[in-house]
């Protein structure tokens, strides 16, 4: 049986009703080149006029961000690894740096959930909130497995990447992608980066560097694949990343089905309950 | 240079792509460190031994580029009988004068060349005062007699040829000697030199980048040297992908040194003159150039002249010597930490502070408070108020009375600056080129540039002295000040033509330094940028992007580069002696025969040579100039256009570069029983003491810690620009410490804790970051901790901290008077600093129980040298960077 809402979705544009659209877009994360230098987060403060999100040393590395939020749709981590001198491993201290963004799902649960359509599908693929339309239920939230969107203290409406989406209907990429200096952030179309992805792990598993992995790139994963996919050196939550990530919708038919099971159990043993009492 | 250049490093990040082996050498694990393919850690202030010991295993080996060694550099030159190296004088070279704390370079000379004349040396002791070593100019320093060329030895075999005493020297660098100093292990060091030596040589190059901190150092002249010679043995200067590339602490620190803000340097490198000494223009001109020098220098009377011509225009006639008596004389140290100390003495009146802060940024920042507590006046211009011009209300010492508001008598004069975006110029950045900038938006406020200040302030002075009789006030009466204004702001781009040069009998642009005349026909602001505007166009403008094609192009039309827009300088070395390609892999520069007339260089750069001049050519008795340089001399601005291995003359600290101890250290030095650099200046004033070190007397246990400080990547220098911008503030909002777990548990410092760092200067609080990133190091038999320290932190912005460099003394290079402040010893336990005169009695109790004193000469077989030089000593403007 076909089950539309975890089918893999080809054209999620298309899907969402735009007739003629310009190619999905998305990041591709290099964790490998990134530098830390977080040239991102301001960068995408500064073009997105979003506050600061607090003066707070937190002793996480040299990540003081912590995680993304209203304030900081960019994230970037600094996991410092203490060298293992197992048997099988042998490896050096690692310190390991990836900036986290919106994933941009082709199932955006948080989109999916939405009840007064302040989130929306854009002609790129990407998933915007429109703050003027927003109401600051909160659904949103709880709907994200990821922890991406959040909403902002004191306004009370729902923050995150928009994807740069005016720069895109300007021709622009996004700031981050922009002022990345080593390209560990790069945009592009999806379709693209999902093959520049591979090659960079391909070329990288030739150079013995065997742990290095995709996210988020397979559109059979949890959330149809994300727009956002990301190299990684280690296990996702190494980097505070879900390693399997659903989006709760997906899980929608089952939960009809089983309600409606559960209804009709309970009715039964309703039924049964009186007719019980009735031959007492 | 992840950390502090993110953007410069997308290069190292492309090299890296592209099959670059990235090797990293630091105290601590950085931001590069991780992601270069081998992180090497070692002892602050280790790097003589480290690289010394690359240098022996180089020469035991024969692992040096011979061909490129024999022709290019003074490998092959024998030494006079009379010198003697610190093997046989345990850690001095001949001709020391302990009483002075300098040398007397007479016997470093070559053999042949006449000791009656030591260039630049007639006083020793005021050359090292006047922080002479950058004065001998892009030329380096002259060489007397070089004429007929030096006795040489090409079978590198003779006793006191370069190579051999080389050789020598260094022998005792091995490997087990370098992890004894350095802590690093010597099966990784050995890797580090089987890296560098098979990435050499024809087919490969390999390039040193440093960041300026290297520089900071009691031998940072000679470190880099190290480096150099490195370089020159393997053939890896002049050529693509070769050179040492220093990483510059600001957008336009190499502009700030080739029009410099230093006091012993005019435009272009050319020295300032001394008073008593340079009495007439001859006299100055000789001094540095000498009838019978080869190469380009051999023309800088030109340059001079031509600079005094745009200074002083029609005043400056041949009658008069151009205006030379216009000029201030030298009477000694005028540098940044000498006028701090003449400040406190109640010396300096006035002071101006552009753009830096000293309060924070530069080395002992509590002297450097003190002192501007105890001026008349102070301008400070920056883009927000800065601790430099708040220290009078808002500074530590408010809390220990040594500052009281209300009687601090220095009145503080704010000018808000035009940021970057709201001014036109240039930036010249670390390879020398010049890249011009529009302005984006007009400033607001009372924001001007720098350029409107000193334009107006000059324009002003002139006014206010129109009318003068004085003849003091000639010079400033008679300065040409006539550039284009649109409105009130001057014109950058005609500053820019006036610093290019004019030919004052046509009044067009002149196309470069060669065209500049010694007769006064000619007016140019700095030599090396003449070209800047040849014919009459910006070439500093010009935004022509490499060929994505084409990865190795130069891109010789994105901005423009002194000299001549020349890329890699000394390129005539990437061809072989015979002005072919080493190697079609690395070609570059190289001789074509069907070129012209009778053949030329070419390549993808402008080549840094004669243009038609053969590989072949011999000079002819008795010429001088550029005419004395042979085909196959590549270092044209040499004195005999060699690569120097061994440096005969110029640098106060020796002909080569030897380790010794920091000012601070738990160690004795390993090699020799010179403890630290001789020349060294030191301070020996009671408001500058100095934790002690093994063999001057006190107990250097009580500092029993490494202190080193760097950047951080998400802050600038001492914070004016970063601290007062939330996206940035929030990134590292707080003051902290690194330490490692070990350290950690010895002194109990808890992660996220707080913990105080002593020296003898002061005591600073910091959080506590505890990380594997900090490795204790096991040297000379004993562990050793280092701490690492941010500097960005002061009393003033949106976050504010103790500043790391109130913790650092004043010592400094002998050569370029910059200051020690990336390595010194300390203290750190738990918990918040006390305050008030609490603070000082905690300082205090440290310097009893280590035996500081202060203000007073302490001599010991170890140290026997350079400690009593106390009277008026110096340092260069911190020359460029702060003390970070």
């Amino acid at each position: 049986m076909t089950d539309p809402l975890s089918e893999p979705v080809a054209d999620v544009a298309g899907a969402s009703g735009y007739d003629a659209h310009p190619p999905r877009v998305g990041f591709f994360t290099d964790t490998t080149v990134c530098i830390g230098c977080k040239a991102c987060e301001v960068a995408c403060k500064e073009w997105n006029l979003v506050p600061d999100d607090g003066f707070d040393l937190l002793g996480m590395s040299y990540d003081n961000t912590g995680m993304l939020g209203a304030n900081s749709w960019r994230h970037v981590a600094f996991i410092e690894q203490p060298a293992r001198t197992g048997a099988e491993s042998g490896q050096e201290f690692r310190w390991l740096m990836a900036s986290d963004v919106c994933k941009h799902c082709t199932r955006a649960g948080c989109l999916d959930v939405c009840p007064t359509g302040a989130l929306f599908r854009t002609e790129f693929g990407t998933v915007v909130v429109q703050p003027d339309i927003c109401n600051g239920c909160g659904y949103c939230v709880s709907a994200c497995p990821y922890g991406v969107i959040e909403r902002r203290d004191g306004d009370g409406r729902a923050w995150k990447c928009t994807l740069c989406y005016d720069r895109l209907r300007g021709g622009l990429e996004p700031a981050c992608a922009k002022a990345c200096p080593t390209d560990s952030i790069q945009f592009g179309a999806l379709d693209e980066l999902r093959v520049r992805a591979r090659q960079r792990v391909e070329a990288l598993h030739e150079q013995g560097v065997a742990e290095a992995r995709l996210y988020g790139e397979s559109p059979d994963d949890g959330v149809g694949g994300q727009g956002s996919i990301f190299l990684l050196l280690d296990e996702p939550e190494v980097y505070g990343l879900p390693p399997d990530p659903v989006v709760p919708t997906r899980d929608l038919p089952r939960m009809w089905r089983y309600a409606a099971l559960a209804g009709v159990a309970m009715l039964g043993a309703i039924v049964a309950a009186f007719q019980e009492g009735r031959r007492r | 240079m992840a950390e502090a250049h993110p953007v410069g490093f997308q290069w190292v990040m492309e090299a890296k792509a592209r099959g670059a082996r990235v090797i990293h050498i630091d105290p601590r694990f950085t931001r590069t460190s991780a992601v270069a393919d081998a992180y090497l850690p070692v002892r602050a202030g280790s790097d003589i031994a480290l690289l010394g010991g690359v240098i022996n295993y180089i020469l035991t080996r024969e692992k040096d580029f011979r061909e490129y060694v024999l022709a290019y550099t003074n490998a092959s030159v024998i030494v006079t009988e009379e010198f003697r190296d610190t093997e046989e004088l345990d850690g001095l070279f001949s001709g020391y004068d302990p009483d002075s704390g300098s040398y007397d370079a007479r016997s470093w000379r070559y053999e042949g060349m006449e000791s009656t004349d030591p260039p630049g040396a007639e006083d020793t002791a005021h050359a090292r005062e006047t922080g002479s070593g950058p004065a001998h100019g892009s030329g380096g320093p002259r060489l007397a007699r070089p004429a007929p060329s030096p006795r040489t030895d090409p079978t590198l075999q003779h006793p006191r040829c370069v190579y051999q005493i080389l050789k020598r020297h260094f022998s005792r660098y091995t490997p087990e000697v370098v992890a004894e100093i350095s802590g690093l292990p010597a099966e990784r060091f050995l890797q580090l030199c089987e890296d560098w030596t098979a990435n050499s040589g024809r087919e490969r190059t390999t390039s040193v980048v440093y960041a300026v901190g290297w520089t900071q150092h009691s031998v940072g002249v000679q470190m880099i040297r190290t480096a150099a010679i490195i370089q020159l043995l393997l053939g890896n200067i002049g050529r693509p992908g070769g050179g040492i590339m220093a990483m510059r602490g600001h957008a336009s620190i190499q502009g700030s040194t080739d029009i410099p803000t230093l006091f012993n340097l005019l435009p272009g490198y050319l020295p300032m003159p001394s008073a008593g000494v340079h009495t007439s223009l001859t006299r100055y001109l000789d001094s540095f150039i000498g009838d019978k020098r080869k190469g380009f220098w051999r023309n800088a009377d030109a340059y001079f002249i031509s600079l005094m011509k745009e200074f002083w225009g029609d005043a400056a006639t041949k009658d008069n010597d151009y205006c030379f008596d216009y000029l201030p004389r030298l009477t000694g140290d005028h540098g940044t930490y000498r006028t701090t100390m003449d400040m406190i003495d109640g010396k300096v009146s006035g002071y101006f502070l552009h753009g830096q802060n000293p309060a924070v940024g530069s080395a002992h920042a509590k002297l450097q408070r003190l002192a501007m507590a105890n001026l008349d006046w102070l301008v400070v211009r920056d883009l927000t108020m800065i601790e430099s011009a708040t220290f009078w209300r808002d500074s530590p010492e408010i809390e220990t009375g040594e500052i009281v508001p209300a009687e601090c008598r220095t009145e503080v004069f704010f000018f808000p600056a035009a940021a970057y975006t709201e001014k036109a110029g240039t930036f010249t950045q670390t390879q020398r080129m010049l890249q011009w900038r529009e302005k984006a938006v007009e400033p607001q406020g009372d924001q001007r540039s720098e350029l409107w200040f000193f334009y107006h302030l000059g324009r002003l002075l002139k006014e206010r002295l129109a009318d003068s009789t004085d003849a003091r006030d000639r010079p400033i009466q008679d300065l040409t000040w006539n550039y284009e204004v649109h409105g009130d702001e001057p014109s950058a781009a005609s500053v820019l033509r006036a610093v290019n040069g004019y030919d004052l009998t046509t009044g067009t642009v002149v196309s470069g330094y060669m065209d500049l005349k010694n007769d006064g026909s000619t007016s140019c602001g700095c030599w090396i940028y003449s070209g800047v505007y040849a014919d009459g166009v910006n070439q500093a403008a010009r935004r022509v992007p490499r060929d994505p094609d084409d990865p190795t192009s130069p891109a010789l039309e994105w901005g423009w580069a002194w000299p001549y827009n020349r890329r890699i300088l000394y390129n005539r070395a990437s061809a072989d002696p015979q002005g072919r390609p080493w190697s079609e892999r690395k070609k570059y520069i190289w001789w074509d025969p069907d070129l012209g007339e009778n053949g030329q260089w070419t390549g993808r750069d402008v080549p840094d040579f004669e243009r038609t001049k053969p590989p072949s050519y011999t000079p002819p008795e008795g010429a001088a100039g550029p005419a004395a340089l042979r085909g196959d001399d590549p270092f044209v601005m040499q004195a005999d256009g060699k690569g120097w291995l061994y440096v005969p003359t110029g640098l106060h600290d020796g002909p080569l570069p030897t380790h010794y101890e920091p000012q601070e250290s738990v160690l004795a030095n390993a090699l020799y029983g010179q403890q630290a650099n001789p020349t060294r200046k030191v301070y020996a004033r009671e408001d500058n003491p100095y934790n002690p070190s093994p063999g001057g007397g006190g107990d250097p246990e009580v500092y029993p810690y490494v202190v080193t400080t760097s950047r951080l990547t998400e802050h600038h220098t001492a914070g004016g620009m970063s601290r007062q911008l939330p996206y940035l503030a929030e990134l590292q909002p707080e003051m902290f410490v690194e330490v490692s777990p070990a350290l950690a548990a010895e002194r109990g410092l808890q992660h996220l804790g707080w913990a105080t760092v002593v020296t003898s200067r002061t005591a600073i609080e910091a959080r506590v970051l505890v990380t594997d990133r900090l490795t204790p190091l096991r040297v000379a038999g004993r562990v050793i901790h280092q701490i690492w320290l941010p500097y960005h932190w002061g009393t003033v912005g949106l976050i504010t901290g103790d500043s790391a460099n109130d913790l650092f003394g004043v010592v400094l290079d002998p050569n370029v008077l910059i200051q020690e402040s990336k390595v010194a010893t300390c203290d750190i336990r738990p918990g918040r600093r006390p305050h008030g005169p609490e603070l000082v009695a905690l300082v205090d109790g440290y310097r009893r129980r280590a035996g500081v004193i202060v203000g007073t000469r302490r001599a010991g077989p170890l140290a026997r040298a350079g400690e009593g030089t106390s009277t008026h000593l110096g340092s260069v403007e911190a020359s460029e960077e702060d003390a970070g």
